[in-house]
Order: C-alpha cells, then sequence, then structure tokens
C-alpha cells in the first residue's frame, strides 16, 4: 500500500498543499484508500464520509488556486462521534443516537474546516465519552494500531487510532476525566486537553458541561498546536466560551526549557508504576531538567481525591444533560401505551450499561437528601483541587507528571467499573482544575512478559490559559527525544 | 455522607431507566461499591470551602431579544420517532 502523502505531519501535509505539490484531492483519495484497507480492523471510524471528504476537497483547492494561505490545507482529519457534523451520522457511540442525522456542525469542527482540514470521518468513542477504553461504545470495537489485542484508550479511542494509524493527520477528541489525554498516551500521539472554554462546546453532545473540553490528537506537538490555533476562540453560540484573544501557539514553539520551573508532584511517587515506568518517567524528568528546566517539588494533597470527587460531579451532570434522550424528538423511541412507559423502555434499550450506571448514580447524588451529602461536598472538594494546583503554580511554571498508570491494556482486562474509573487518575485532577495539559510520548515499554513494545505518555499541565507555554515547552521536549518516530504502528497484514 | 444502601428502584424511577431484575442487583452492588469510594471524601474538611460549580469565571450573556435565524421545523421534525403535522407524536399523556 502507498502512503506517499499520509505519514507525514499536518504541517507538512498542509504545505505541500499550499505550495501545490500535491492537490487536496489526491490526499483524501490516498486516505479513502488506506481507511478502505485497513480500518475493517481497526476500526477506528464508525462512518466514513467519502462524499463529504471528496466535496470538500474539491472546495479547499479551489480556494488554494485563489490564493488562500489555509493553515490546514487538505490535512485529513478525525472527526469523535459525539461532535456534530451537518447532514452526518452523528451517534456519540450509542444504539439511542445509531440512526441520528445532525443537522447542524460544531463550531470547534467547522473552523477546522474553515482552516482546510477535511473531516475524513466519525471515530468511535465510549457511549457519551463516558470510559477509557472505548469498550463501553456501543456501535463497534476500536483496537490499538500498536497492538491488535489491546485497547486504544478512550473515550476518545476512535480519533487516537485513527491517526496513530494515518487514517488522519488531526483526530479531534473530547476530554472530560482524562478522554483525550490517556487515547492519546495509548497510542503514542500527542493529546492535548485546553483550558475549559477555550474551545468552544457548540455541537459537542453534553456529557458534563463543567469538565467537557474538545482538544486534539496529532503525531506531532507543532499540529497540535495548529489544531488549537484554529479552533480556539469565543463562540456566542457557547455561553461558557471564553472571551478573551487567543494566543498564538504554533508560532511560539521552543526549543529548550531555559528559564523554566518544572514541579514534579511528591504525591505522584512513580515507584508505584512499577520499576518500568519508573525508569521512563524518571528519564523523563531528567530529559526536562537537561533541556535547561529547574525542577522543583510540588505537593497537590487533595489530587487522591480526584477520583472520587469526579465520580460524583460527572455523574450528576451526565444524569442531567442525557435526560434529553426520552425518544421525543430524535433517536431511538421503543413504542408503549403510556409516555412515561415510552421514556423508561427507551432509555432502558438504547442506552448501554456504562451509561446507565453513570445516569443512576448522578441521579442519587442529586436527589433529595443526599444533594449536600454528595454533590455539593464534591463540588467544595473540586475548589480544594484547584486551590492545590494555584499553590503548586506559585512555585513552578509547569507540573510534569505520568498521564496514565500503565501503557494500553488488553480487551476485557478492566471489567470492574471502578478499575477502569483508576485509569484517569492522574488526568482527573487537571480538568476539575479547568487546567490545559497535553501528553506527550516518553518511552516504551513491553507490558505483561509480552513481545510488542507499547507507548508510554508524560503529561504536562500549565495554568489556566498558559497553551503558549504548554505546547511551547512539550515542542522542546519531543525534538530533543523523538520517542514517538522510534516504532511504527502495526499496519501491514492487518487488512480485514 | 450517607451510608445506607442505595434504593435503586427509586433511583431508576427518577431516571426514566427501566431496569431489569438482573440490573438491579447488579448495578446495585456495583454503586453501592463506589459510594464506599467516593466516601473518603468525607475525611476533607469543607466546613468553610465554597463549592465550584465552574473553574473558569463565567457571567451571564444577554443579546437583544430579536429573531434570528435559526434551525427549520422540517429539518427538526425530520429526526422525530413519530410526528404528526408540524408536531412531535407522542403516547397519550393526559385521561380522557
Amino acid at each position: 500500500m502507498r502512503r506517499e502523502h499520509i505519514e507525514k505531519s499536518a504541517a507538512q501535509i498542509a504545505a505541500d498543499v499550499r505550495s501545490g505539490r500535491v492537490s487536496a484531492a489526491e490526499i483524501v483519495e490516498e486516505t479513502l484508500a488506506h481507511v478502505d484497507l485497513i480500518d475493517g480492523a481497526i476500526g477506528s471510524y464508525l462512518t466514513v464520509i467519502a462524499d463529504f471528504a471528496r466535496a470538500a476537497a474539491v472546495r479547499v483547492d479551489e480556494r488554494i488556486r485563489s490564493g488562500e494561505q489555509l493553515a490546514l490545507a487538505g490535512v485529513p482529519l478525525a472527526v469523535k462521534d459525539n461532535m456534530c457534523v451537518d447532514g452526518t451520522r452523528t451517534t456519540c457511540g450509542s444504539k439511542i443516537l445509531e440512526h441520528w442525522i445532525a443537522p447542524y456542525t460544531a463550531t470547534a469542527v467547522a473552523r477546522m474546516l474553515d482552516a482546510g482540514a477535511i473531516a475524513i470521518g466519525k471515530a468511535n468513542c465510549d457511549e457519551f465519552a463516558m470510559g477509557s477504553s472505548c469498550e463501553n461504545s456501543g456501535l463497534g470495537v476500536t483496537r490499538n494500531p500498536y497492538d491488535p489485542a489491546r485497547v486504544p484508550g478512550g473515550s476518545s479511542g476512535g480519533s487516537a487510532a485513527a491517526v496513530a494509524a494515518y487514517e488522519a493527520a488531526i483526530g479531534l477528541g473530547s476530554d472530560t476525566g482524562g478522554s483525550i489525554r490517556e487515547p492519546g498516551a495509548f497510542c503514542n500521539l500527542v493529546a492535548f486537553k485546553p483550558t475549559y472554554g477555550s474551545v468552544s462546546r457548540y455541537g459537542l453532545i453534553a456529557f458534563a458541561s463543567s469538565l467537557d473540553q474538545i482538544g486534539p490528537l496529532t503525531r506531532t506537538v507543532e499540529d497540535a498546536a495548529l489544531a488549537y490555533d484554529a479552533m480556539a476562540g469565543y463562540d456566542p453560540m457557547d455561553a461558557t466560551s471564553i472571551d478573551r484573544p487567543v494566543e498564538a501557539t504554533a508560532t511560539a514553539l521552543r526549543e529548550d526549557l531555559r528559564g523554566l520551573r518544572v514541579g514534579i508532584v511528591r504525591e505522584f511517587d512513580t515507584k508505584a508504576l512499577g520499576p518500568d515506568l519508573d525508569e521512563i518517567y524518571r528519564q523523563a524528568y531528567a530529559d526536562l531538567e537537561r533541556l535547561g528546566a529547574e525542577p522543583v517539588e510540588v505537593s497537590l494533597p487533595t489530587a487522591d481525591y480526584g477520583v472520587a470527587t469526579y465520580y460524583l460531579i460527572a455523574p450528576a451532570e451526565c444524569s442531567s444533560n442525557l435526560a434529553r434522550f426520552d425518544g421525543v424528538r430524535y433517536g431511538l423511541r421503543v413504542e408503549a401505551d403510556d409516555v412515561r412507559a415510552m421514556y423508561d423502555r427507551t432509555r432502558a434499550a438504547g442506552f448501554g450499561p456504562e451509561v446507565k450506571r453513570r445516569i443512576l448514580i448522578g441521579t442519587y447524588a442529586l436527589s433529595s437528601g443526599y444533594y449536600d451529602a454528595y454533590y455539593v461536598r464534591a463540588q467544595k472538594a473540586r475548589t480544594l483541587i484547584a486551590r492545590d494546583f494555584a499553590r503548586a503554580f506559585e512555585q513552578c511554571d509547569l507540573i510534569a507528571c505520568p498521564a496514565a498508570s500503565c501503557p494500553a491494556f488488553e480487551f476485557g482486562a478492566k471489567s470492574d467499573p471502578y478499575s477502569m474509573y483508576l485509569m484517569d487518575y492522574y488526568t482527573i485532577p487537571m480538568s476539575l482544575a479547568g487546567l490545559p495539559a497535553l501528553s506527550v510520548p516518553c518511552g516504551w515499554t513491553t507490558p505483561g512478559g509480552g513481545s510488542v513494545p507499547m507507548p508510554i505518555g508524560l503529561q504536562l499541565c500549565a495554568p489556566l490559559f498558559g497553551e503558549k507555554l504548554l505546547l511551547g515547552a512539550a515542542h522542546a521536549y519531543e525534538r530533543a527525544t523523538n520517542h514517538a518516530t522510534a516504532r511504527q504502528p502495526v499496519l501491514e497484514g492487518v487488512h480485514a | 455522607m450517607g451510608s445506607e444502601a442505595i434504593d435503586i428502584r427509586y433511583v431508576a424511577k427518577l431516571a426514566a431507566l427501566a431496569l431489569t431484575d438482573q440490573e438491579v442487583e447488579t448495578f446495585g452492588r456495583q454503586l453501592n461499591d463506589l459510594l464506599e469510594h467516593v466516601n473518603a471524601l468525607s475525611q476533607l474538611d469543607t466546613a468553610s470551602v465554597p463549592a465550584t460549580a465552574q473553574v473558569v469565571e463565567s457571567r451571564n450573556v444577554m443579546r437583544e431579544d430579536t429573531p434570528r435565524p435559526c434551525l427549520g421545523r422540517e429539518r427538526v421534525l425530520a429526526e422525530a420517532p413519530q410526528r404528526q403535522g408540524g408536531f412531535f407524536r407522542v403516547p397519550r399523556i393526559i385521561a380522557e
């Protein structure tokens, strides 16, 4: 299989299209042929929108010919299937929306398309973005392109797998408690959750509104910066969108970390992750120092309460947001004689087990008599966690820590719900505090005595609106270490 | 924080979810397990701590109350499981 263009970075593809070396139409055809060949085995996409992509390529090529300088000209894009694209099926990985056609396009997607990116398909995800392995999708299985026996992570697992397997150069994901960063770490990608409110949520089907944030999954830091620069900024259609000037990040990438203080979190002892990961993270922290950063020990004493806090706040918001799926206006309906039975049966048939669990726990936490004990207490714990970060950032400019506690695991390995919830132990605190954070590849480990090396991610976190510093520093680390390019995904011989 | 077991059937009714007996048993056990974990929050002294609903300061968004283009009725009704004329059709709500 010829992959002349699509293994290149988004930045390189866009430069080639702008210079006329290759057309957007050629990029799209090469991508579609590749998807056709391998996606039966990987399962990144729930829906491939070939006609939509070809029509978009024609328009991008016209705009290039008319002299427009498009930052993402011809860049193949995977869109997580919880974001609306006008006229395309948008399922959230759920049977309740299996046949729903979105009547408008999410702002973040529209901005990417306007910058010249071309949506190739809608990517699989855990149902309504609830999960850390993609195994909770009600509509398909997605495999890790580095080892098909392992999960891609989640919930943005389809977007991650698509980018890792060259089925797209940029994947759009959404991160509520780690749903961009964890699959990014599992699939050898740069995976970036911006500051809460910096990218519009309009057209992102809501899971937990105070936490949900859209961001990119890419093969390079520069690509993440280009995607952020295209998407970020105020949107009057999202009342929580932040109205402040966006600092361009792609033009502020750094080559060293001189003058920066990097906080290492005392409570996140990497010895607990086993000798392999401990060694990888110690090396990563040493590399940051080698690049000129000054290491500083910081403390996040309440971060350990993050998972407990999150599993009250996120389900509470989910139970409220998902009340709209009742069989009346869109999606699945199971008929019944009275309206109440119609609601109950529609939701019973349409939602999978994890979504039901979260609706139930959230409904309980918000119910009369328990609201103060659970929901309000969790919101107070959230304040304490945010204050911990604020104190830490008085001593440092960035925080470095693991992105996940293990590499990608095998299907079925986390059958107990709470063991899956703990996958987001290192990413949830930043989400609760609204902070920008990313995962960047930092090494490889061979889990479980197997023979297939799997990628590990280093998480970097900045203060609110610290995107420029965060991406700049990640770029310096990526350039100096080059972990991502050390290995290739297993794509030969996986044809369905 | 609460210590009694969840009345899962009551919560399911509030959540408009029909559950099988098997689900009542499984979810009941799993949710009680989860509550054991989240009860760790009672170790935190939160007496004088304000609750955080939104981490980034937000404010009311106002606009002029003037008509603007929106999704057309046909476009919206096209996705309805059942419709009648210009309306969503649902089972009878009010008894005769």
